[in-house]
């Protein structure tokens, strides 16, 4: 039997001005605040080494060369050579990660799935 | 067929004017700038090798992006791209997510190519003795100008693209050969090389940035209902795209890695011009000052383009307010999505540390190929071969599919090695924008719309 093609209300001029706004500050919200409040980077650590000179540093000639090609000297080079990405991670941490990227997808699928099947029926039912 | 605004139901489409080079343009357009920054902070997440391991293992996961793409994109033929894909094959709740996919990785890829302009321009002014040059009403003016040449015209733009995109690959090539790679009298991988200083876990690690050397390929299909002859001109121009990234990618690596120590390069901004400044040569100087600064607007422009399509389409479809669905009744461009997404932009590339807009943009891109994956899988499954005509087969289905949701797989653990918060506020954005979609938006959403294409009835529904 055909089905009635379903007719979605109109919006008014308001309503899509606020919808709009909603979005903008979703998405500066949600991409921004980990910036904001220092959650968002990588996790890093400091190795302690000396400044003395490019040795102290385990730079080899070459790399000392082109270290004070690129204009540093063994102390201002220091933080860049001893800072280091921290991987040490929790297993929950990451189970819980996981746990919320395939939940999304699994939900996001099966609600599509659900619409699609009036998609299907207004396109091919009449 | 012939697409409508959904505004006033004025008969405005967008021009059918692109041929397979602006294609190519505007996929390796986009990603070009992928080597000239963002790439070597892959190096500081494991070493040198390990962005070179992470280069070649990226690739693999871009050629099955582009496979895919390629069949898919050219039977969808629609302003979209993926997101008219998600539209047809998957469900609209699925689209109205790849839209966003897509805004977001293209809009905080545009950020971070204002940022390196931005501080490229910093850079070389305080060598020429301005040592007060500014970089953030650079940033500003890059967003600013290529969000007005998109909003003028779509042939324009590209074409624009194309001429410069062409000389910043080039460029590359030209420093590849002055640095002679086939002796060891510039480079000096032997000394610079360390091995692996985070072991294999690093490897991983650097999966999150050895994905920048690609990011945006896919965009070629934003251009869909632009082209003259999607069938021809989108495999065409994305698989020469992908062919052309590999070649550069791999050349940026073994420059870079013989010129610098592996702590610098993880952590530079500008590699490729920093490469040249220790070669010592003026003209290589400003040959890759000049490349870096035409790869950064080349994406910027792509960027804006393709966001601007994908919030076009689903203003058009009323996933967003209708208002964003108007096309320019002069220029026939999307022109009110292309002003939306300037401010956001801004925001970033005023505020935000590169490597997180970096970041933004990799996660949204990811959660995108994901998709993909599955979406394909569903296509043959739905439409089999010889059930509809297709503009391009890709071979050795459903390989590809299995292979890209492994590497997709492996690079979010590899953004969870030191960014899972950042994947985790992702995830939590898209959730709540999800449920706004579902429990919201949808009502202004004309069903049966949703499916346009000429097909017949999916197997199974």
């Amino acid at each position: 039997m055909a089905k009635t093609p379903y007719q979605p209300p109109q919006q008014s001029k308001f309503g899509q001005f606020v919808d709009s706004l909603f979005l903008l500050v979703l998405v500066l919200a949600a991409l921004f605040l980990p910036v904001y409040f220092g959650l968002a980077g990588g996790g890093k650590t400091t190795l302690n080494l000396p400044d003395a000179s490019w040795a102290d540093l385990g730079q080899n000639a070459t790399m000392a060369q082109q270290w004070e090609k690129l204009g540093y000297t063994p102390q201002t080079a220091h933080e860049l050579i001893a800072t280091r990405f921290d991987y040490s991670f929790s297993l929950p941490a990451l189970l819980i990660t996981a746990f919320v990227v395939i939940a999304y997808f699994w939900l996001v699928f099966r609600w599509s799935a659900k619409e699609y099947k009036d998609v299907i029926a207004e396109r091919f039912d009449r | 067929m012939t697409q409508y605004t959904a505004v006033h139901g004025e008969k405005v489409s967008l021009l059918r004017v692109l041929g397979p080079g602006h294609v190519w343009a505007l996929g390796v357009g986009i990603v070009l700038v992928g080597e000239y920054m963002g790439w070597n902070f892959a190096v500081g997440k494991g070493g040198a090798l390990a962005a070179l391991i992470a280069c070649w293992a990226a690739g693999m996961l871009y050629t099955c992006v582009a496979m895919i793409d390629s069949e898919v994109t050219s039977t969808v033929a629609a302003a979209g791209g993926q997101y008219a894909q998600a539209k047809h094959i998957v469900g609209p709740l699925m689209a109205f997510n790849v839209g966003l996919f897509l805004v977001f990785a293209y809009t905080m890829l545009e950020a971070a190519n204002a940022i390196t302009l931005g501080y490229l321009v910093q850079t070389v002014g305080g060598m020429a003795g301005f040592a007060d040059t500014h970089d953030k009403p650079f940033i500003v003016l890059t967003i600013m100008f290529l969000a007005f040449l998109n909003y003028r015209g779509v042939y324009a733009t590209l074409t624009f693209n194309l001429v410069i995109t062409a000389i910043a690959f080039v460029a590359i090539l030209i420093l590849f050969a002055a640095v002679s790679p086939w002796t060891d009298n510039v480079l000096k991988p032997h000394e610079l090389l360390n091995g692996l200083p985070y072991g294999w876990l690093g490897v991983l690690a650097a999966m999150h940035f050895g994905m920048w050397y690609y990011l945006g390929i896919e965009g070629t299909t934003q251009a869909a209902e632009e082209v003259r002859s999607p069938a021809r001109a989108l495999p065409l121009g994305t698989m020469t795209g992908i062919i052309t990234l590999l070649i550069a990618a791999t050349m940026t690596w073994y420059i870079c890695s013989g010129l610098m120590p592996w702590e610098y390069l993880g952590q530079a901004v500008t590699p490729l011009f920093d490469a040249a400044r220790l070669t010592g040569s003026t003209p290589l100087m400003v040959l890759l000052f000049v490349g870096t600064i035409f790869s950064t607007l080349a994406s910027a422009n792509g960027c804006i383009n393709d966001a601007s399509r994908a919030w076009f389409s689903m203003g058009r479809d009323r996933y967003l307010p209708q208002v964003f669905g108007a096309v320019h009744p002069k220029y026939r461009t999307p022109f009110r999505s292309i002003v939306f997404l300037v401010p956001v932009a801004l925001v970033f590339a005023y505020f935000a540390p590169l490597d997180q807009v970096i970041t933004f943009s990799i996660l949204s891109g990811l959660l995108e190929y994901t998709f993909m994956a599955f979406n394909v899988l569903m296509f043959r499954k739905m439409w089999p071969l010889g059930t509809i005509k297709r503009g391009y087969v890709h071979p050795f289905h459903p390989l590809p599919a299995f292979v890209l949701l492994a590497l997709c797989a492996t690079t979010y653990f590899a953004v969870f090695l030191g960014y899972g918060t950042q994947l985790v506020a992702m995830m939590v954005f898209y959730i709540i924008a999800s449920v706004w979609f579902a429990g919201h938006r949808y009502k202004f959403v004309k069903r049966g719309a949703q499916f346009t294409m000429p097909w017949p009835r999916p197997v199974g529904h």
